[in-house]
């Protein structure tokens, strides 16, 4: 009896020594003053996955890194890139080189921003040895690509520093996007001084050595639950930062987000910091507080053409066609998407308008489609054709796909079954085109055209169904030469015609930006791109 | 003794290398890298990037320098959080897990054993049906139901306590109370049924017929020998409740180490699933030890080491 | 205690009534064989009686609520999330399915689940028991070993791991949910047969020549049976339990098929909006389990002796 009075001592014991890690709230919220900060609440689903500029491939590490860091240029609150640490941009006549003075800006720890700064960090990132993931949104410089992949040298990369002000960039073809590229997270500089003394500064964000020049620094790092950033006083523009402290919390499950929200604890729900939870959306509709707008979006289902079902241009049609897109919209996704016919989004210049390459939840020329593709094939009866439709394993992508099911066998009789599989299984199985029909979503880096149809311009890479036209290859080839802007878009437009009339992918929806912000916020809104800076929100007091 | 605890360590050796064996093999065959992106890589880029974490090589190297690092106790870094050592993710999520577990441990212990001998008490009486009731809700409704019910009335209708996070005794009490449901109903049947069985056993009755006090009897004689298979219980469940519960920590947004299992699982990354699982089972392999030692000591009926169950 | 007042009593408060020797020999008690006992004081346990009527009902629901429903499991009425009423009586959910004729869809999945898990248990875990309990010595410790060896793997993340490496679906699933369920089964049966073997009728049934093979079907196991039936009441619930869990993290049966699980998950975030989603689903997933648990403890207490009266 006395051992086992001693286990449960011992057991009391443990609970109360290990109660010394409950966390602890350390943060106060005013100032040394005495004066009351200005915070603001937000939450991302997951710890960021990178910190490092040149390492980050996603939309939640995209947030963080946009407040601590500024490239040459930074997007204003609409997208367009204004001059960032660049205070003046020089562009030669045929656009491919590049001359950036720098501002008198200075990094977190007092060191002045320098041309050297930008030269190392680009070539950082696209050194072979570093493996990052997306070095090849470098690639427009000359000699960058090259360098990447092993097959050329370090110094045939065209970004110089002249002088301590001065950084010249040499591109391989004129780029009408570029200044909008320079305010992506790749192209941010890192401290060089800092960086080449610790190798591992930029990896570790609780380094002492992790130092920014944005318009905020990134004090503390608390995995899987909170990241501080505070109001940078050596950030070149400060006076027009609003807020003094940003407490990121690390709330995986929406509903649990939702509730934060709803109980006052989280000024801003949406994209690009998490996702409004869906059941919720019909309520803040309903209360008119959700903020919708268009963004550089596309969902879609690909096809792999190389299906001995799908190789089949009029059954794709059909399939395409016999969607009701209005109806997926307005029962199910609910967040006001417009229905897409084409590839590129409603956001991108010259593509402002809807494309009418098919008519939508059309029953009668569906079934056309049908029948002709089912001659073409030597099939008997609609129930021959069968499909598996894949998707990666969301509620979201779930409810959708389940209507799309629906409406394919309801419509035209085909036989369809759902496959789902975890994202990094279904990346490979679209990839090793080891599918037949599958969803798929692709949202620009940059809000230009050439984002999207680049991707079928050949096999492999991102192009998940197998499709290729000579015709298109043209087109994008002149594109991409061509100075001329209006021309160029005649040509992406051109090619988009080419593409959609092969049906290669039924387009769904573009997206939009879905969010709801607390009223003591304001200029809190995501840029078509689901950017969003923090550094242009104020908070009402 | 020593030979006993010696043999059983080297069962808990032999164990964990299976373990450590098939989990290594498993992953291999899944489908599914854990650099699979979106935008797909330039095949030199993969290349560099599998280097860089000894996947290039033949299983059998890879199979070997997992075992080495495995013994080492280093297990390296996260692939999906690359600037994570796997150790450090282990070292500050699991004292979070841990203090809930012990917590939710502590309530299902107390209230479990007090509602079991409620019943036992009053046997077939309306106490009886009722903690036998309460007992089997417990069992009976998913943790994931039990967590967004606590959280929806108590905390955001009602304001009684914080939604979710972990930032002071407060914000664990949900999901503590969440996380004891089912082992608190459980141990209530437990210390139920055995107290029963004490109270119908000859040395009870004998010292009924002395005329000793029923709550003295109930404390000193019944409840004493009818633990026993609790703590037996206990064991696995301690094991399994401070290693941290995935669905507990997505829904209170808590950082413990439950849900680096299941994410890890899902995002490929080897090292992390390599690093959880082992430890896991250390931890597990361990309880069971601990308390097979510690129930030699409580009940004398049972001699470690000594006889084989024949 | 009540005392008894020996002083208040006298001689004439008791009365001769004399012997009655025709009934000396009867016995007072009717004699009715074990199975019969167990029925009997399993019909007296109300709680069991109703676990068990519980559990009849939701099968008989399964079976004939879908064949007979006005609509399928996946048919899509264009009513969304539409409140419990005369057409929909537990309501729709977000694709506009009706959710009573998917919870008893459902019902079929989750219970077949279970089942089918309770009887693989069953099979390995009995085999593998009795064989280690029936020849002892180095094969009991060998085999007893590799059961620890499972126990220590840890469960829910050789479930997922299996689940990843197969793919999600129904078979998966068993075979995920039984790859290490059996070994409680067979610790279990184990035990029983250890304490049986040495039992008198055994050793006589050996020494008139029986076969290992017959000692087990027709000795050893029939006197197991008690605690196997119960320990499998136990294993179903189980297995629909972790079925739930595992459609939480989106390794349950594929879409648009329904389970229990899967439904209360797609649920459970429209608490605030459509809480009868999450509710129905919920709420059979729990009158389940409450009904296997009692079945089981019932069974449990009237298998037990030692609770004979």
């Amino acid at each position: 009896m006395r051992n086992f009075k001693a286990l449960v001592l011992l057991l009391g014991l443990t609970l109360v020594l290990a109660a010394c890690d409950f966390g602890g709230d350390s943060s106060s919220s005013t100032g040394e003053d005495g004066e009351t900060l200005k915070e603001l609440n937000v939450s991302i689903n997951e710890d960021p996955p990178a910190f490092h500029p040149a390492l980050a491939t996603d939309t939640t590490s995209g947030v963080i890194l946009a407040s601590v860091f500024e490239g040459l240029t930074r997007l204003d609150s609409d997208g367009n890139p204004v001059e960032g640490m660049a205070e003046n941009i020089d562009v030669s006549a045929d656009g491919k080189t590049y001359t950036y003075t720098l501002r008198d800006a200075k990094w977190s720890n007092g060191d002045p921003v320098t041309a050297e700064d930008f030269e190392y960090a680009w070539k950082w990132a696209l050194n072979p040895e570093n493996a990052a993931d997306y070095a090849y949104q470098l690639y427009y410089i000359q000699g960058a690509e090259e360098y990447n992949l092993g097959e050329g040298s370090e110094e045939d990369v065209k970004v110089t520093a002249v002088d301590d002000k001065t950084l010249e960039v040499e591109l391989t073809n004129p780029t009408p996007f570029f200044d909008e590229l320079t305010a992506f997270y790749t192209y941010y500089p890192v401290n060089s001084k800092v960086s080449e003394e610790n190798p591992d500064a930029y990896k570790n964000p609780n380094d002492d050595n992790y130092i920014g020049n944005g318009p905020f620094t990134l004090d503390e790092f608390a995995s899987s639950d909170h990241i501080t950033l505070n109001k940078n006083d050596e950030y070149w523009d400060k006076d027009n930062v609003d807020v003094d402290k940003v407490n990121v919390r690390m709330i995986e499950s929406e509903a649990t987000a939702l509730k934060e929200f709803d109980a006052g604890n989280l000024d801003y729900l949406g994209a690009p910091f998490n996702s409004v939870d869906l059941n919720a959306l019909d309520r803040f509709k309903e209360s008119d507080e959700l903020h919708v707008s268009d963004m550089a979006g596309t969902y879609m289902i690909t096809f792999n053409t190389e299906d001995d079902v799908l190789q089949n241009k009029h059954i794709r049609e059909a399939l395409t066609i016999a969607i009701d897109r209005q109806g997926l919209i307005d029962n199910v996704t609910k967040g006001e998407q417009a229905p897409a016919s084409g590839l590129v989004p409603l956001t991108m210049e010259g593509f402002e308008e809807q494309r009418d390459y098919f008519e939508s939840n059309d029953e009668e020329a569906a079934k056309e489609a049908l029948q002709k593709g089912l001659d073409e094939l030597g099939l008997n009866s609609a129930s021959d054709v069968k499909i598996k439709l894949s998707y990666n394993t969301s509620e979201a992508h779930a409810a959708i796909m389940q209507y799309v099911q629906q409406n394919w066998v309801d419509k035209l009789g085909v036989d369809v079954t759902l496959d789902n599989s975890e994202w990094q299984v279904y990346l490979e199985e679209l990839k090793s085109l080891n599918y037949q029909a599958g969803r798929y979503g692709w949202v620009g880096d940059f809000n230009d055209p050439y984002n999207f149809l680049e991707l079928y311009k050949r096999k492999g890479g991102n192009n998940t169904t197998a499709w290729e036209n000579e015709e298109y290859k043209d087109l994008l080839d002149k594109a991409t030469v061509e100075t001329d802007e209006a021309t160029r878009t005649e040509l992406l437009q051109d090619a988009e015609e080419v593409f959609m009339n092969d049906y290669p992918i039924a387009p769904l929806y573009f997206y939009t930006n879905i969010a709801v912000k607390s009223d003591r916020v304001e200029n809190m809104e995501p840029d078509p791109l689901s950017n969003l800076q923090l550094k242009y929100v104020k908070i009402k007091e | 003794m020593l030979a006993y605890i010696g043999k059983r360590l080297l069962y808990i050796f032999i164990a964990l290398w299976l373990i450590v064996t098939a989990t290594f093999f498993l992953m291999r065959i899944a489908p599914g890298n854990p650099f699979a992106s979106e935008r797909a890589l330039p095949p030199e880029i993969e290349a560099n990037l599998n280097a860089q974490y000894g996947l290039d090589n033949p299983w059998y190297i890879q199979y070997k320098d997992y075992l080495f690092d495995t013994a080492k106790g280093d297990f390296g870094t996260s692939m999906k959080y690359k600037y994570r050592e796997t150790n450090d993710i282990i070292k500050e999520s699991f004292p979070v897990s841990m203090t809930l577990g012990l917590e939710a441990m502590f309530i299902a212990v107390a209230f479990g054993v007090l509602i079991g001998v409620i019943g036992a008490l009053f046997h077939n009486r309306w106490p009886d049906y009722l903690t036998t009731i309460i007992a089997v809700l417990g069992i009976s409704i998913p943790s994931f139901v039990m967590a967004t019910l606590l959280q929806y009335y108590l905390a955001l209708k009602l304001n009684i306590f914080p939604i979710a996070g972990w930032k002071g005794f407060i914000y664990s009490i949900l999901p503590a109370i969440a996380l004891a449901a089912t082992p608190m109903a459980f141990i209530a049947k437990l210390t139920r049924s055995s107290m029963l069985e004490e109270t119908n056993s000859e040395y009870v009755k004998m010292a009924k017929a002395k005329g000793i006090k029923k709550v003295v009897i109930t404390y000193k004689h019944a409840l004493r020998n009818a633990l026993l298979p609790v703590v037996t219980y206990l064991a696995p469940l301690t094991a399994g409740v401070v290693t941290g519960s995935f669905v507990i920590e997505e829904i209170f947004s808590i950082p413990g180490l439950g849900k680096h299992f299941v994410n890890s699982i899902s995002n490929r990354d080897y090292t992390v699933i390599m690093g959880t699982t082992v430890f896991y089972s250390i931890i597990l392999l361990l309880a069971v030890l601990i308390v097979d030692i510690l129930y030699g000591f409580i009940d004398p009926r049972i001699k470690v080491g000594g006889g084989k169950s024949k | 205690m009540k005392e008894i007042e020996y002083e208040k009593l006298s001689p004439e408060d008791f009365e001769i009534v004399g012997v009655e020797t025709d009934k000396a020999e009867k016995l007072s008690k009717k004699s009715i064989s074990f199975w019969q006992e167990v029925l009997m004081r399993f019909l007296k346990n109300k709680l069991a009686l109703i676990g068990l009527i519980t559990l009849v009902l939701i099968i008989i629901g399964a079976i004939f609520v879908p064949m007979f429903s006005n609509f399928t499991y996946r048919q899509q009425t264009g009513d969304y999330n539409i409140a419990p009423n005369g057409t929909y009586f537990f309501g729709t959910d977000d694709l506009g399915r009706d959710i009573f004729t998917r919870v008893f869809v459902g019902a079929r999945i989750s219970i077949f689940i279970g089942f089918a898990a309770a009887i693989i248990d069953l099979i390995i875990g009995v085999t593998w028991g009795a064989i280690a309990g029936l020849k002892g010595g180095r094969v009991d410790e060998f085999m007893m070993r590799i059961a620890d060896i499972l126990t220590a793997v840890p469960y829910l993340l050789v479930v997922i791991i299996l689940l990843v490496v197969m793919q999600p679906g129904l078979l998966p699933m068993i075979i995920a949910l039984s790859i290490t369920g059996w070994v409680n089964m067979a610790r279990i049966t184990r035990s029983e047969i250890l304490k049986l073997k040495n039992q008198e009728y055994v050793l006589a049934a050996r020494t008139l020549g029986a076969s290992t093979g017959h000692l087990i079907m027709k000795h050893l196991i029939p006197n197991a049976l008690g605690a196997i039936l119960v320990t499998m009441t136990l294993t179903i619930p189980s297995a629909i339990f972790t079925e739930a869990f595992l459609s939480y993290l989106g390794l349950g049966v594929p879409a648009p098929l329904a389970s229990w699980g899967t439904m209360a998950n797609d649920g459970y975030p429209a608490l605030q909006n459509a809480p009868w989603r999450l509710f129905f689903p919920a709420a059979f997933i729990s009158l389940t389990i409450f009904a296997f648990n009692t079945v089981g403890d019932g069974l449990r207490d009237a298998l037990d002796p030692k609770l004979r009266k």
